[in-house]
């Protein structure tokens, strides 16, 4: 009967917060058993945005949050250059510009600035060095 | 070797495989088959003690392994039941007294010797799972429908899957009245979130404090529906397709505030 | 050992003797009877009363202290971290959500109970003893590497028992192997006055006399406790409950403090009923 009249108010069960921090707990769980899993997902990031800008691969970071009633991965990855639009040669960060040059830069006019050859084998096309 | 050896196992402690491995036990010898039953929780031994037989230990597992006695002088007749043997385990000793290869071996034996061979866990996953699991080909993953016992479980599941072996959950101590109030996870939250095949379902019953008490296992109680529950589970255990209980049994007014909130 | 920094603000002065908190395991032996519940319940009553509290969990691979605190989103490092030097105290103890001067230290998930060090484990609850007043070390069950490391680190030890019997047996190894260091306490746990009241459950008598141990209180088993574990908030934080109220006694019995043992109401056997089996026993 007390089950009846609490169901008829809508009364919210703990049940169904438990179900959800359970899910939450579980994930968060299964990453801190999984480092492997959590390095592969870095590379395999990187890779990706690698296609479109220049990252310093030895200083990201990623970590996992709570947030409201998720988990979220936050990964903070510096950039270190990005291409012009037109392709035609690209802004260096301030870090960028302070680390060892790895490759000598075309100067402005010049033809565009070849993408820089991959680590990785599979995404774009390797381009020999300028 | 034609047994199937199935260890019983959770990762949290007090969750039911001691009472569950001596009821699924005793519900498949009522069934007319071979079983002998494993105590794998070296050091603090209950499975003897659930079914009345503690006067009765005279060897025990360490004992075998270390070759002091036989597997059969070890092993402990059942006498309400046609063929339920228990190997009791050591109580004065710890799970490292026996090897992997030890317990795997004293497994196998029994297994020439029976139709299935359950093997009661400790809690924890250290030494004594280890073995208890490297000894057994598939597991039954007992939890409760509460937060701490399904995240222990959730490892151990984990961990048997990497072992390779098949398994199937049994969700014990259910209180369906929590459930409907929203004061307790039901077997359906707790299946989305393990995603282990369904074995069975174990209303909680508090004879079974009793029966425990006075070393009588449960499913030798013919009043008492757990018996019907085992039943079940054993001959899911065995192949066949039984429906589950629904504990859901909403009654009258539940159906009604159902129809109100659908219309 | 790598030194930390002091942080909560303590109100009496620094003496020249250094504090001494107390160091304090729960332990059972047998699984699931409360230990874990009891840990966070009497960390809570203690520092409800103005104690500083840090609760260590000490179940490494099977860490639950967090989530019956509701602190397991937060929990970013851990005992082993600390221990390896991987993080500072202070970076690891998290601060409870609803009391102030409680703290928590996370078990690691992904580890085994086998890596830690008994040494710096014992170093450890030391360090950890002349910040708090209090040390509670949640042990993990059975009487493995895990309880003898979380039973070294400790100078006092609360035994926790249901009143079943695998569970009084288990309370009784695990006494024995405590050794002379230790004058255990006992809580009982999940008792069913009903149940006892028709013979089917053991009453604290009947526990007692078989572990015959000081009684910290007794425990009635309510549901209520699941619903504060689904939720992350300990029933001490709600003094006006049976439940919660009995974990204060506790609390002030660990204390010091002159209370009553707690105990669920018709527990307690009545002078005639005591009589009669005091009668039984002798004709026994």
């Amino acid at each position: 009967m007390i089950e009846f009249l609490k169901r008829l108010l809508g009364y919210q069960g703990s049940s169904a917060t438990a179900k959800e921090r359970l899910r939450l707990v579980l994930m968060t769980d299964h990453l801190e058993l999984a480092p492997d899993m959590i390095e592969a997902m870095k590379r395999d990031l990187v890779d990706v945005i690698s296609r479109h800008v220049e990252v310093d691969r030895d200083r990201i970071e990623v970590n996992f949050e709570r947030q409201d009633r998720t988990l979220a991965m936050l990964a903070n990855i510096p950039i270190l250059s990005v291409n012009r639009p037109n392709g035609n040669g690209s802004v260096k960060s301030e870090s960028a510009a302070e680390s060892k040059p790895k490759h000598k830069r075309a100067e402005d006019g010049a033809p565009p600035t070849r993408k820089r050859r991959r680590r990785k084998k599979a995404a774009s096309p390797a381009s020999s060095p300028a | 070797m034609n047994a199937r050896k199935i260890v019983v196992t959770s990762g949290k402690g007090g969750v039911g495989k001691t009472t569950t491995t001596a009821n699924l036990g005793a519900t498949l010898a009522k069934r007319g088959k071979r079983v002998i039953l494993i105590d794998a929780d070296i050091g603090l031994r209950n499975l003897d003690l659930v079914l009345g037989l503690e006067k009765r230990i005279v060897f025990d597992l360490v004992e075998v392994a270390e070759g002091r006695c036989q597997l059969r002088q070890a092993l402990i007749k059942d006498k309400r039941f046609e063929s339920l043997s228990i190997l009791p385990a050591a109580q004065t000793r710890e799970k490292d007294a026996i090897t992997e290869a030890q317990f795997i071996a004293i497994v196998d034996r029994a297994a020439d010797q029976a139709d299935y061979v359950l093997i009661d866990c400790p809690a924890g996953i250290e030494t004594g799972f280890r073995n208890a699991v490297a000894g057994a080909a598939e597991a039954i993953v007992v939890t409760t429908p509460e937060v701490s016992a399904i995240r222990d479980a959730d490892r151990v599941v984990g961990k048997i899957a990497a072992a390779g072996k098949p398994m199937r959950l049994i969700v014990n101590r259910l209180r369906p009245d929590m459930v409907r109030s929203g004061d307790m996870l039901s077997v359906d939250d707790v299946c989305d979130v393990l995603s282990v095949e369904l074995l069975g379902i174990v209303p909680d019953d508090e004879e079974v404090i009793d029966t425990t008490n006075r070393g009588e296992p449960i499913v030798l109680s013919e009043a008492s529906r757990l018996r019907g529950i085992y039943d079940k589970i054993a001959r899911r255990l065995e192949g066949e397709l039984v429906p589950f209980t629904s504990f859901d049994g909403q009654g009258f007014f539940g159906r009604i505030i159902d129809a109100l909130k659908a219309g | 050992m790598h030194q930390v920094e002091p942080i909560a603000t303590e109100s009496e002065p620094t003496t020249a003797a250094v504090k001494r908190g107390r160091a304090i395991v729960l332990t059972s032996g047998k699984g699931g009877v409360g230990k874990t519940t009891t840990t966070a319940n009497l960390g809570t009553a203690l520092a409800n009363r103005g104690a500083s509290v840090v609760m260590i969990d000490a179940d490494v691979g099977l860490r639950n202290l967090d989530i019956v605190l509701g602190l397991e989103s937060r929990v970013k490092h851990h005992l082993l971290d600390v221990l390896e030097e991987r993080a500072t105290l202070d970076d690891a103890l998290i601060p409870d959500k609803h009391t102030e001067q409680l703290f928590l230290l996370a078990a690691a998930q992904s580890r085994e109970k086998d890596e830690v060090d008994t040494e710096k484990m014992q170093a450890l609850v030391s360090s950890l003893r002349e910040r708090f007043d209090y040390v509670l070390i949640d042990c993990p069950a059975g009487i493995e590497l895990g309880f003898k490391n979380a039973v070294a680190a400790a100078d006092e030890a609360i035994v926790i028992c249901t009143p079943e019997v695998a569970a009084v047996r288990d309370v009784d190894r695990v006494v024995g192997l405590l050794g002379n260091r230790f004058r255990p306490q006992l809580v009982i746990n999940r008792l069913r006055p009903a149940l006892v009241k028709k013979g089917k459950m053991l009453s604290v008598e009947d526990v007692n006399a078989i572990l015959r141990l000081p009684l910290l209180g007794v425990i009635a088993d309510e549901p209520e406790i699941i619903v504060t574990t689904n939720r992350g908030e300990p029933l001490a934080l709600r003094k006006e409950t049976a439940t919660g109220a009995a974990y204060h006694a506790i609390a002030a019995r660990v204390a010091g403090d002159d209370v009553p043992a707690p105990m669920p109401p018709a527990a307690k056997t009545s002078l005639l009923e005591r009589i009669g089996s005091l009668l039984g026993r002798n004709r026994a």
